[in-house]
């Protein structure tokens, strides 16, 4: 395996002369075997490079901490797809096809994922011509064909105010036997915008790739500039970057338990936790000015940092949130007519949930133990555990079970380290980039783990990089929760996962 | 059904938020309307100026230095070079796109009521249908916020509808992604005339932090006649709100 496989570690950076650069089938086969041994696939990606696409494979340990990348070079203009045997490549393939224009030899559900054209000049890994723009959503959608089967077709514009993607139900009366999810509406270039940098614009651009995520993502960009500088961030820094982390993960939360109590008809909680999650809010507002987090995070540190008063008016404003929260979702699971609505509904089973590779509270609620904060800690959460909080059913009961627990644990977690949050400074200067390095950065934002790959070139600057949304995992979950249920749940259950458009088209 | 009443009345409480009467609480360190110190500025020359803001929001006038509220993401980098100061003034929103450019002697510009035959219509009712057009959700969730129990946007008669066709204007955030583009136009269509535009964000108003990317479009205005441009990123709803009760007349 030493061979293939090099070992690393969550934010450090490795050279990469230091990789290994495996054959073909030696690549597939270690995914394979791996994946075989309970490893998941982190991330899977190509970067073009003249004649030839490199691809690298990211494989995480669900035991010790470890993860594993490799590499191998695909020459021509097909690759032999694995998405049979192991489905949580599914989606990777799809992308390396778009972007690289690769195709994918027996993929079984080959189409576009942001219908953009690929980087390269190279032909389109689904044969459209060049002279034509592509069309957002034209593609061929799985149909169940029969007399009294119909199909309805939802977006890009949806009722709320949300963000656009296409869904398509293919129904036999009320039931769903089948949903398929077509996004890209929301690509905006980010990883182009990349090349070349760091740039002055990277860091908002990175707090923007879903801007309900800012400090998830922004934390995992700040930790691929560390790693790749060898830069140390002060441990004040660090303590209030995981404040951070936790107030973002209540606020949606809080906002999400709200959102699936108003999608089952019961307004109290509704009521109560949207403005709850308007507290936990303007507590980001209140360290940094911005309610999600804008201009907290910098390379080498933050830009603010708290004072003892400011310290205890949050731990005072935390204790108000925590006691109106418990109030507000104690409701739901003392209200038998909620419950039996949540119960059952939007079931994913745990063998599902392991083949897709879920992640976050979506497969930690299928009792899926992963949290890349237990798993391959980062920053506080390498002093400081967070307890990993699990459910069983797997339905949208869990899942909300799961994220209640979470809110909880991540309420201890920020009096904790509020309590005894370290003086001195917050934020040294980073030093300039090792050329020719890879990193990986994982965090866990509030819908799982985010993944930032970069790869320096000779000067230092950015030459690849890759970036993971929890969500690019999780949609196919989505979808798979929405199987034999009636069409009229499926608000309930997207709420349940809510997950991010932009965040997956990037 | 007790057990609710019971919460509602101990620990949630009333708590829709006296403003627009009484004054609006915004955190210490908000970075509300900017303020251009002439003097602090004047050792840019104007290349300097122009570089110290990667988005290009700052630039150099005869005057001074000039702020393009339309670019700004009202970031913590220019307090932190002591380049630009931001005052805790929420007051952003404009009705027209020069209106964003600031300069140290300019006063602060509002946005305006709506033209008389539009107020008489929109005044007491005005209905928006959202479309996110490449944002990021943080636009979109802090105009949803309005519509919870702490704003509570509908005493204003103002809501975010489910169809264009119950709609009195369109109500756009992110950059306008090229593959969102042909959408937002059908949106736009489908919405019964006379109809307003809002642009909502610093993405939809210039691109924001994507401006320059090939996958957006140039601006918002350059696709559709805005009427109220909100400024920030995202804008906090007290901004967003002050446009709307504005643009319907209902502050002065």
């Amino acid at each position: 395996m030493n061979d293939t496989l090099r070992l690393i570690y969550n934010g450090r950076a490795i050279a990469c002369a230091d990789i290994p650069c495996c054959d073909q089938d030696r690549f597939l086969q270690t995914i394979l075997a791996m994946t075989g041994r309970g490893w998941r696939v982190s991330s899977y990606c190509g970067f073009p490079a003249g004649e030839t696409t490199t691809l690298y494979c990211l494989l995480a340990s669900p035991a010790d901490g470890v993860l594993g990348i490799m590499q191998t070079v695909c020459s021509g203009t097909e690759f032999p797809s694995l998405a049979v045997q192991c489905p949580q490549l599914q989606l990777f393939e799809r992308e390396i096809a778009e972007q690289c224009g690769i195709r994918f030899i027996g993929h079984p559900w080959f189409k576009p994922v942001r219908f953009v054209r690929s980087a390269v000049g190279r032909q389109d890994a689904w044969g459209r011509p060049d002279d034509q723009p592509i069309q957002v959503g034209v593609m061929d959608y799985y149909r169940v064909e029969g007399e009294e089967i119909h199909e309805v077709a939802v977006g890009p514009v949806h009722a709320g105010v949300i963000e656009p993607g296409h869904f398509r139900f293919q129904c036999h009366g009320e039931q769903v036997f089948h949903l398929e999810i077509s996004l890209g509406y929301q690509h905006r270039g980010i990883e182009q915008l990349l090349m070349g940098g760091p740039h002055p614009q990277t860091l908002r651009q990175m707090e923007a790739i879903a801007g309900d995520t800012s400090i998830g993502h922004g934390q995992a960009y700040c930790m691929v500039v560390e790693s790749l500088s060898k830069t140390r961030p002060p441990a004040a820094a660090e303590a209030l970057r995981g404040v951070a982390l936790e107030l973002e993960r209540l606020a949606n939360h809080t906002g999400d338990l709200g959102a699936i109590a108003g999608d089952v008809g019961y307004l109290p909680t509704a009521s109560f936790c949207g403005r709850i999650r308007g507290d936990f809010l303007n507590m980001s507002a209140f360290i940094c000015g911005s309610r999600f987090g804008r201009g907290l995070l910098k390379p080498g540190g933050t830009v603010f940092g708290l004072d003892q008063a400011q310290r205890e008016e949050l731990q005072n404003r935390l204790a108000t949130g925590r006691a109106e929260l418990t109030s507000a979702i104690e409701l739901l699971w003392n209200t038998p007519s909620v419950m039996s609505r949540l119960e059952g509904t939007g079931a994913v089973s745990a063998e599902s949930a392991l083949e897709m590779g879920l992640v976050g509270p979506a497969a930690r609620a299928c009792s899926l133990k992963r949290d890349v904060r237990s798993d391959y800690p980062f920053g506080i959460y390498r002093m400081a555990q967070v307890p990993i909080a699990t459910a069983h059913h797997g339905d949208v009961c869990s899942r909300s079970m799961v994220r209640w627990e979470e809110c909880q644990k991540s309420l201890d977690f920020c009096v904790e380290q509020l309590r005894q949050l370290p003086s001195g400074s917050h934020a040294v200067e980073p030093k300039p980039l090792l050329g020719d390095h890879l990193t990986v950065a994982l965090t866990e934002g509030w819908r799982g783990e985010i993944c930032h790959l970069a790869i320096t070139g000779p000067d230092g600057r950015f030459k690849q990089y890759k970036i993971c949304d929890p969500s690019f995992h999780n949609w196919q979950g989505l979808a798979m929760a929405l199987r034999n249920e009636q069409i009229s749940d499926f608000p309930l259950c997207n709420k349940s996962f809510n997950l991010s458009y932009c965040g997956f088209d990037l | 059904m007790l057990r609710a009443l019971k919460e509602r009345l101990s620990i949630q409480g009333y708590r829709t938020m006296a403003y627009p009467d009484g004054p609006v609480t915004l955190p210490e360190r908000f970075r509300g309307y900017p303020t251009l110190q002439k003097d602090l500025l004047c050792h840019l020359d104007g290349a300097d100026c122009a570089a110290a803001c990667p988005f290009g929001a700052l630039g150099c006038s005869e005057t001074g230095l000039t702020l393009d509220m339309a670019k700004c993401l009202f970031c913590a980098d220019c307090p932190a070079s002591s380049c630009v100061g931001f005052s805790n003034d929420h007051r952003l929103a404009v009705s027209r796109r020069e209106d964003l450019l600031l300069q140290s002697n300019t006063e602060h510009k509002l946005a305006q009521p709506l033209a008389p035959d539009l107020r008489k219509l929109f005044g007491r009712s005005l209905k928006f249908r959202e479309v996110s057009a490449g944002g990021c959700n943080a636009c979109e969730a802090d105009s949803n916020v309005l519509t919870t129990i702490g704003w509570d946007l509908g005493r204003f008669g103002i809501q975010f509808v489910a169809s264009p066709r119950h709609a009195d204007g369109i109500w756009v955030t992110g950059p306008v992604s090229e593959n969102m583009r042909e959408a937002l136009l059908k949106t736009w269509e489908a919405i019964p005339a006379p109809k307003i535009v809002v642009a909502c964000g610093a993405c939809a108003i210039s691109g924001g932090p994507f401006s320059g990317s090939p996958q957006i479009s140039l601006s918002l205005d350059t696709l559709l006649p805005v009427d109220l441009y909100i400024p920030g990123c995202p804008p906090h709803p007290a901004t967003i709100l002050d446009g709307l009760l504005r643009l319907q007349g209902r502050l002065a």
